[in-house]
């Protein structure tokens, strides 16, 4: 078992997410993670799917996927194939702040402020999963009001063309 | 431009793809397309089935008996909830079925009022494409968008909904034929370096198996499948879908695949040193065991769905292709061959089969009548065009073994969902669909009951179809392997059956039941000459085997006899 991410370019059809998924609930894989946005290419969606599969899992999958009559084309990269990153949201309340210790933590993380309300403060982490995770673990104690993260997104290393495949 | 309603579009639509037939139901959300349908009745012919499970299977029969598309109108709710068994059977079958639901007004959609269900959701996983129309001008194109799907590549079912008001509404009327869609590509461009590598094998091998499905059918490679023989002599098997697509007499032919299929072929996957499967896609009842399927043998596996390339049993050569183009590029290609010695230990085998299973089946001396002797009779009798349609079960697998198809779409059943009931609607449609054709539909007496209300679409709309009812009194597979792998617990198998005949006469369908063999021959014949519809209930042993069988978890060279 190894983390796949599978990158999937589909027509901008109603329930286009439904079919995809539904090829992974039938074969009993969880999804660790589903992004979808534009991309590149003008009115085509791009989904990007992370899940702990096997190879010949992943292979079958992406050959089910591009079955569907909606589905232009999908591919499957493991994680040295790809840069990618994910971003979270941390509501912090502002008297956490008082502690001069939680702005070297930041500092050192990366961490940007985005939003200084009159209760809390919004921070922005964009990273990986760990780095996240880990952020996480050091903001608790300061007590974390809200956590959002976002799924994966990424990019493939290997040069490709949507357009070849259009 | 003259402005015509979407319901009247839906019916123009149709007509450009020549459509004749539809199979349906009407109901309240589909009523503005019958009331369009209605003024064309000289146009079109409508079955009024009499559930709309009959009318889907009904459409599975004609479309493989005619190489059409299937049509089915059906209303919202219930109506379309009733297709799904029929479309989930076409899509694992690759039928071309069009489905039109109904569905109510677009404004009332997600609010669970009076016969809405959500259909594009449930019906996602089992059409091959599925599309919910809320505007009229959407209407044409989604039609021709859905024929030129349901067809090509690797056929399947799919489903137009439009709702009530797509239906009323107005629209500017202007149908173009669906040539291309940008995400879907159903023709392949065969790779040539790909046939010449399995052709190297093909030359090379002296102990090559062919083992065909419906994809011959399919891609009508009927007539290049007969020229790749003929100039490479190679023994060809058949999984059950594919029976027809090769003469059962051509001296090449080996027989039927899998589970309850034929003692050589099964012996003999095991034994070639190369597998060339073509259109099939390695079901688990004709692989049995995949971890000890065809181990010794380099394995080439032809199919226009990439998705069945290495899905089940990982191939030496994958041909990403149409059956027919395949073969006829690798026919120029392969060196003209003779294999004699290796055709001939087929045979050995065959004739195992012969002298322990088949010849006490077809002629046994005293007892019940016994399935395999109905079949082997009609098989004698009927005319070699005739077209079997079966249900599931152990009629289904005996008819499988022991009815000889010369011809291909001779043979309609219900081979990847198994799917009891399938049979009489399914005759129905096939009759349509080949009306100079002979129409028989073998059903045990459990699926006869599955859509027994059938009867009445064949009594309303006169149509001829003869019917045999293998009547064991019993769910006869189940019974089977309760018997042989659950200590004879006969759980819920014994099935309490009617008077089929004096139903049958209800429906004013003639009908005879035999009890006693020396009966059988003239009660066949009388089935055959009946002018119209007839049906013959045969009363069969009660606790009969079908043998040959792979069980479970065992190797097809495992196949045992008895």
């Amino acid at each position: 078992m190894k983390t796949y991410n599978i990158t999937v370019f589909t027509e901008n059809n109603i329930g286009i997410l439904n079919r995809i998924t539904i090829i992974f609930t039938r074969r009993h894989v969880n999804i660790e993670s589903i992004t979808a946005s534009d991309c590149e290419e003008d009115g085509i969606y791009r989904y990007t799917i992370v899940a702990k599969i096997t190879e010949s899992q992943v292979i079958k999958i992406v050959n089910q996927i591009e079955k569907l009559v909606d589905v232009i084309k999908a591919f499957y990269y493991e994680n040295k194939e790809v840069i990618y990153q994910e971003l979270a949201l941390f509501k912090v309340a502002n008297s956490s702040f008082k502690n001069q210790k939680i702005n070297s933590l930041l500092k050192n993380n990366n961490v940007r402020i985005i939003s200084v309300e009159s209760e809390f403060v919004t921070l922005e982490k964009t990273g990986s999963s760990e780095e996240i995770k880990n952020l996480f673990t050091y903001l608790k104690p300061y007590g974390v009001l809200e956590y959002a993260k976002s799924g994966r997104v990424a990019v493939s290393k290997p040069m490709r063309n949507l357009k070849d495949f259009i | 431009m003259e402005k015509i309603s979407g319901s009247q579009a839906v019916i123009k639509s149709l007509i450009k793809e020549n459509v004749d037939t539809i199979f349906g139901y009407p109901g309240g959300a589909i009523m503005p397309i019958y009331d369009a349908l209605y003024g064309y009745k000289e146009d079109i012919t409508h079955i009024l089935v009499r559930h709309e499970q009959g009318a889907i299977h009904a459409a599975q029969g004609y479309a493989r008996a005619s190489k059409k598309c299937g049509i089915v109108f059906a209303t919202s709710g219930p109506g379309a909830t009733n297709l799904i068994t029929g479309l989930a059977d076409a899509m694992i079958d690759s039928t071309p079925v069009v489905c039109i639901t109904g569905q109510v007004h677009s404004s009332l959609l997600g609010t669970d009022a009076f016969q809405e269900t959500d259909v594009i959701g449930i019906s996602m996983p089992v059409t091959k494409w599925n599309i919910q129309i809320t505007k009229s001008q959407d209407i044409p194109n989604a039609i021709a968008k859905a024929f030129y799907i349901a067809k090509s590549g690797r056929p399947g079912p799919v489903l137009i909904d439009i709702t009530k008001d797509a239906q009323f509404d107005l629209l500017n009327f202007d149908y173009e034929f669906c040539k291309h869609i940008r995400s879907y590509f159903p023709f392949p461009i065969i790779n040539k370096k790909e046939i010449k590598n399995a052709a190297k094998e093909i030359n090379k091998s002296k102990r090559p198996l062919l083992v065909i499905g419906q994809g011959i059918i399919l891609s009508n490679a009927e007539n290049a499948l007969l020229d790749f023989v003929k100039k490479t002599d190679i023994p060809v098997a058949s999984t059950l879908l594919g029976l027809g697509a090769f003469p059962n007499k051509h001296k090449n032919y080996v027989g039927y695949l899998g589970m309850h299929g034929n003692y050589a072929p099964n012996i003999m996957t095991n034994e070639c040193d190369l597998l060339i499967a073509i259109g099939m896609r390695f079901d688990d009842r004709v692989t049995g065991n995949t971890d000890k399927y065809a181990k010794q043998a380099k394995v080439i596996h032809i199919d226009i769905d990439k998705a069945e390339l290495n899905k089940i049993i990982p191939a030496h050569y994958t041909i990403h292709a149409d059956a027919k183009e395949a073969l006829n590029e690798l026919t120029s290609v392969v060196f003209e061959k003779k294999h004699s010695n290796w055709n001939r230990e087929f045979e050995i085998l065959e004739k195992q089969e012969l002298n322990q299973v088949i010849y006490k089946s077809i002629k046994p001396k005293s007892g019940k009548i016994k399935m395999a002797e109905v079949i082997n009779l009609l098989t004698k009798k009927a005319d070699k065009n005739t077209i079997v349609t079966t249900d599931v079960g152990q009629h289904q697998m005996v008819t499988s073994r022991y009815y000889k198809y010369e011809n291909t779409r001779t043979n309609i059943t219900s081979g990847g969902l198994g799917t009891m009931g399938f049979a009489l609607p399914a005759a129905i449609g096939a009759k349509l669909g080949a009306k100079n054709k002979t129409v028989i539909a073998i059903i045990g007496d459990g699926g006869f009951q599955m859509n027994i209300q059938e009867l009445g679409t064949i009594m309303q709309s006169n149509i001829d179809i003869k019917m045999i009812i293998l009547n064991n009194n019993f769910l006869g597979m189940v019974r089977q392997w309760q018997e042989m792998f659950f200590n004879k617990r006969y759980s819920f198998t014994d099935i309490q059956n009617p008077n089929f005949i004096k139903i049958a006469e209800g429906y004013g369908i003639k009908g005879k039941k035999i009890e006693n063999r020396a009966l059988l021959d003239r009660g066949m014949d009388q089935l055959l000459k009946s002018k119209g519809s007839f049906l013959l209930e045969i009363i069969c042993e009660k606790e009969e085997n079908v043998f040959p069988m792979v069980k479970t978890g065992c190797s097809v060279s495992e196949i045992i006899l008895k």
